[in-house]
């Protein structure tokens, strides 16, 4: 094999030109450079087809990736809604945060700039390890915050040694700010910085200075204030730096809020409030409209947007008399002596008295072994309807209770607004609580007479709020099924208002209300009322209520019976809370009011008289007929 | 006898003030033509290294203008050298780059986890680079010693493998895969051009396999962690596999026609990875489209087939050898470059020649093209003629 190879090739070699025998490799290596050759057009030729491949039949596919590596989209905070009253007065607006920032990029000493800093706005060890770690963790252009909410005069001295500042640069902000702070911190509420839930909902709210409402109407019409993110694209490089703007959207503003209320007369009934832990509801009971809400005391809301101290929120937390908490909404108590109309109500409708049926009141009434006493000691004697109205004769209402049964009076007292959702937009809305014996059972408990008998005088587990309470006294001021609201107008009108026609008949009989509400006429106005103190003095306008005087802890038998009881002398904690309800003008109801005095004592003495200035003040400045804000009221003026 | 001492008669030519008409004749014996093709390409290379710099001179293509200037003229200085000069040169050039990465390996500075290079005379040197053309001449003058007819004795080969081992081991030390394959790829290109017989061949070839499954598992990690991403890019976009996407990107976009000059995003974006080295072909073909990519695949191209025809056109051994060994390695630089970049095999620090950025390379390759002009020039030497006679 090798010997005839050999000799092959030798033949071969002899036919070759004379100089290719000289050299007898060069043969083959013409031959194999000729194949390294045409390996070498080859594989470049695959390259090349490779190339054609990427470049041209997937072009299309890769262009796209580079267009996503280049552009970053990033959005604009929208500028907050405002909010404002009904006569257009700002209630809550944005105002301009001038906040101190540090690009480090920009210096090459960034500890020695925020030490300058602090040297000039003094910061605390709080925000120094926050600056610290934000340093490290973003990236060099991207600005960390210093300090927020600066002054005029931190800024001019920074302006001053901005030289000895490299990389410290001022910027503007908006934050919120409630021209009114405490007066209508419950009903509007507060915004916060979002937190990290809120933030994987929605990019929106990993903007810078984005805030969301925490509660009052910025919560609950948190969408609408918002508005819509705007959003600018950018050319970025591959490590995010913004290179130039490609296309810019303005976002949408939230939107402008008008509310129902009046701040003027808001800030008139808190003077006349002053410092009692108490709430007041003034209702249009015609329309709903909510004129105003006041639940005191309160708190700066201020304080939310930049962060609450640690001393401060043990100040709020542990004050007895819950100044965070919203009274009119989320505070519940036993209704007492305002809920007789309610019982009456349920009772006539039902069928199962007429106004004129009487009932005999020795004091006291006996169920089983148990006795209930009425409040008055000797008792009423025969008392009628509008008597036991009157005198708020506990005894009829007991007898009363028992014959229309739990069922019918909680189902009465819910379309009356008690113990049930109302419409109206604010956030932490307790129900109240009217009972019946399903709800006890469910309870794993027994339903006992006497649970009925204490029902008819609001006390046992019958639990409304202040709102509820304005609600009830204008559905029976109105006969209707009015749904207290605080939105007026979005974005607009503000004089358009809801027609009293809108809302649906209660069904209840003309004839039982007006027995009802002559009831509550008598309780102001004529003799023996247990509420002569809040007769008005306006001339020509009368008022009607009712006087409620709500226990909070049972009275021992022992106590009663001692003769020494008197409820003043006990614990703060411990006292009754003192309640009213009423609606004026009485020939045409306009104007429904409601005031719980917590642990004011009994109804009649705190809650009346306060009632009948709330009403006074309401009528004089009479909101409702006026286009703009009426002048100084009577309260203002002495 | 004239030609065993140029520099001597130079020299004396020099001090009569009298021009050296053979110089000149010899200079105009240069291929041209070859010359305009590099300085074509070059002139790509500065147009790309522009745009890499964001339509600046400066960092990149004013300095790599310089040093190809630089260059040129070493390239046509080589060429007038004779090639038993050259001969001569070869075992000192080969023992020096052997020296040189031993010494990398000692003292090298380390860059991207591999220790390649060295400080000389105040510049950054790759030993690696020089060991290339070093063993192109010393294996051209060695197989041009052993007669074709002697080829097939396997005993004459174990000197020129070890040649081409040592340096391959030590720069595969250091570690730089990419560079040792191509080492071993001119050893292997030149033992087959001398004349290797084919049964020796199929008899080296049998047990690679094995010897590929021992080199894989003796790999380093991120050399591992290379040909992972190869394989599945997309598994580790921001990591390992980012350099291969982004590179894709940046040649999809590009389309047929290109995004323009100084309108590449991927480039002027900085998402390309050393867009001024290894990856300055994506910035080409991504500015100026395929139609700009595949113009710089021909051209290198013919680079490469005009150095073979040198080869082929040569009248004796060793300048055979030696044009054939510096084609293969210009030709295999571009090979691993454009197939890198195009995501073809896993990433490894190969520039593009003549066209990247960079000091060692472009003098590597310039060096080479002397060599490869002097092996024209003198192609109808009849050089090593004696040694086949003896034979």
């Amino acid at each position: 094999m090798k010997f005839r190879g050999r000799k092959k090739r030798e033949k071969l070699n002899r036919l070759l030109p004379a100089r290719e025998q000289k050299d007898p490799g060069k043969g083959v290596f013409t031959r194999r450079a000729l194949l390294l050759m045409a390996v070498q057009t080859a594989a470049l030729g695959e390259l090349s087809r490779r190339l054609y491949d990427l470049q041209v039949n997937s072009g299309d596919h890769f262009a796209r990736l580079a267009d996503k590596n280049r552009t970053s989209k990033r959005l604009l905070a929208p500028p907050r809604g405002l909010i404002a009253d009904r006569f257009g007065t700002i209630l809550a607006a944005n105002k301009t945060n001038w906040r101190a920032l540090l690009l480090s990029e920009e210096t090459t000493d960034v500890e020695g700039s925020v030490e300058r800093f602090s040297q000039l706005v003094p910061l605390d060890e709080h925000d120094r390890s926050r600056i610290a770690r934000e340093i490290r963790h973003k990236r060099k252009f991207i600005p960390v915050v210093l300090r927020e909410f600066l002054s005029w005069d931190d800024m001019a001295r920074i302006e001053l040694n901005s030289p000895s500042l490299p990389g410290v640069l001022i910027d503007v902000g908006t934050t919120r700010s409630y021209p009114f702070g405490e007066l209508l911190a419950h009903t509007i509420g507060y915004v916060a910085p979002p937190n990290e839930q809120d933030v994987a909902k929605s990019a929106l709210f990993a903007l810078p200075g984005m805030r969301i409402g925490r509660a009052g109407i910025e919560q609950s019409q948190d969408a609408m204030l918002r508005g819509q993110a705007g959003s600018v694209e950018m050319e970025v490089n591959s490590v995010g730096r913004v290179m130039k703007e490609l296309d810019r959207q303005d976002g949408t503003p939230g939107d402008e809020l008008a509310l129902t209320l009046d701040v003027g007369l808001q800030q008139t009934i808190q003077n006349r409030i002053g410092d009692l832990a108490a709430s007041s509801v003034v209702m249009d009971c015609r329309n709903g409209e909510v004129l105003a809400m006041c639940s005191t005391p309160s708190f700066d809301p201020s304080l939310f947007d930049s962060g609450v101290s640690r001393s401060q929120w043990i100040e709020w937390t542990s004050d007895q008399r819950t100044p965070l908490i919203d009274k009119t909404v989320s505070g519940v108590y036993p209704p007492g002596s305002t809920f007789k109309p309610a019982v009456a109500m349920a009772a006539l409708n039902a069928g199962v008295i007429s106004p004129a049926d009487r009932f005999f009141c020795p004091g006291h009434f006996d169920l089983g072994g148990a006795r209930f006493h009425c409040w008055a000691k000797h008792g009423h004697g025969s008392v009628d309807l509008h008597l036991a109205l009157k005198y708020s004769c506990d005894v009829y209402f007991y007898e009363v209770a028992m014959k229309v049964g739990m069922d019918r009076l909680a189902a009465s007292a819910h379309d009356l607004g008690l113990g049930t959702e109302l419409g109206i937009e604010l956030p932490h809305q307790r129900l109240g609580l009217i009972p019946t014996p399903e709800w006890r059972r469910k309870h794993k408990h027994h339903w006992n007479g006497g649970d009925t008998v204490v029902s008819g005088i609001g006390q046992g587990f019958v639990q409304v709020t202040p709102l509820q309470l304005a609600t009830y006294t204008s559905r029976i001021a109105t006969g209707r099924k009015v749904e207290p609201h605080l939105v007026r107008a979005v974005n607009g009108d503000i004089g358009a208002q809801v027609d009293p026609q809108h809302w649906p008949e209660l069904g209840m009989d003309d004839r039982y209300l007006r027995a009802v509400r002559e009831g509550m006429f008598a309780v102001v106005n004529e003799s023996h009322g247990t509420a002569p103190k809040a007769r008005l003095t306006i001339p020509g306008v009368e008022m009607a209520g009712k006087t409620g005087s709500a226990q909070v802890r049972r009275v021992s038998r022992a106590l009663r019976e001692s003769g020494h009881f008197n409820s003043a002398t006990l614990p703060w904690e411990f006292r009754p809370h003192a309640l009213f309800i009423c609606f004026a003008p009485y020939d045409s109801p306009r104007y429904a009011v409601s005031v719980v005095i917590e642990h004011g004592n009994a109804g009649a003495d705190a809650a009346a008289p306060l009632a009948r200035d709330i009403m006074t003040d309401t009528l004089l400045r009479d909101p409702v007929n006026h286009k703009s804000a009426p002048g100084q009221t009577v309260a203002d003026a002495e | 006898m004239d030609s065993r001492m140029p520099m001597r008669r130079f020299r004396k030519r020099l001090l009569r003030a009298e021009p050296n008409f053979r110089t000149l004749s010899k200079l105009w014996q240069v291929s041209w033509l070859y010359i305009l093709l590099i300085c074509t390409l070059a002139g790509i290379g500065y147009i790309a290294l522009y745009s890499a710099g964001g339509g600046s001179a400066r960092p990149f293509a004013g300095p790599q203008a310089a040093r190809f200037g630089f260059g040129l003229i070493l390239t046509l200085t080589v060429a007038m050298l004779p090639p038993k000069f050259l001969v001569r040169l070869a075992w000192p050039l080969y023992l020096v780059s052997l020296a040189l990465l031993v010494v990398v390996l000692q003292m090298g500075h380390v860059g991207k986890g591999a220790e390649r290079w060295v400080m000389i005379g105040g510049t950054q040197v790759q030993p690696s680079e020089y060991a290339k053309v070093a063993l192109v001449l010393m294996l051209a003058t060695w197989f041009s010693r052993i007669p074709y007819s002697k080829m097939g004795n396997p005993l004459r080969l174990i000197i020129p493998a070890l040649m081409v081992l040592v340096p391959v081991g030590l720069v595969l030390k250091e570690p730089n895969l990419g560079t040792a394959v191509i080492i071993g790829g001119i050893g292997a290109s030149l033992f087959f051009a001398a004349g290797m017989r084919l049964w020796q061949i199929v008899l080296l070839l049998l047990p690679v396999p094995f010897l590929l499954k021992i080199a894989y598992a003796h790999l380093h990690d991120y050399q591992r962690a290379r040909i992972t991403t190869f394989l599945h890019p997309e598994s580790d976009p921001l990591g390992a596999g980012y350099n291969i996407i982004q590179s894709k990107i940046a040649l999809g976009s590009g389309g047929m026609w290109g995004q323009g000059y100084l309108h590449g995003t991927q480039g002027q974006l900085n998402f390309l990875p050393e867009k001024q080295t290894d990856f300055i072909f994506t910035t080409i073909a991504e500015e100026w489209g395929y139609a700009g990519g595949t113009l710089v695949i021909g051209l290198l191209l013919l680079l490469i087939l005009g150095g073979m025809v040198m080869a082929i056109r040569s009248r004796n051994r060793f300048g055979r050898l030696l044009a054939l060994g510096i084609s293969v390695n210009f030709f295999l630089y571009c090979l691993v470059n454009l197939s890198m970049v195009m995501g073809a095999i896993p990433v490894g620090g190969v520039p593009l020649p003549l066209v990247s950025y960079g000091g060692s390379a472009l003098i590597n390759v310039m060096l080479g093209f002397g060599l490869l002009m002097s092996v024209w020039v003198h192609r109808n030497s009849r050089f090593g003629e004696e040694d086949e006679e003896e034979a």
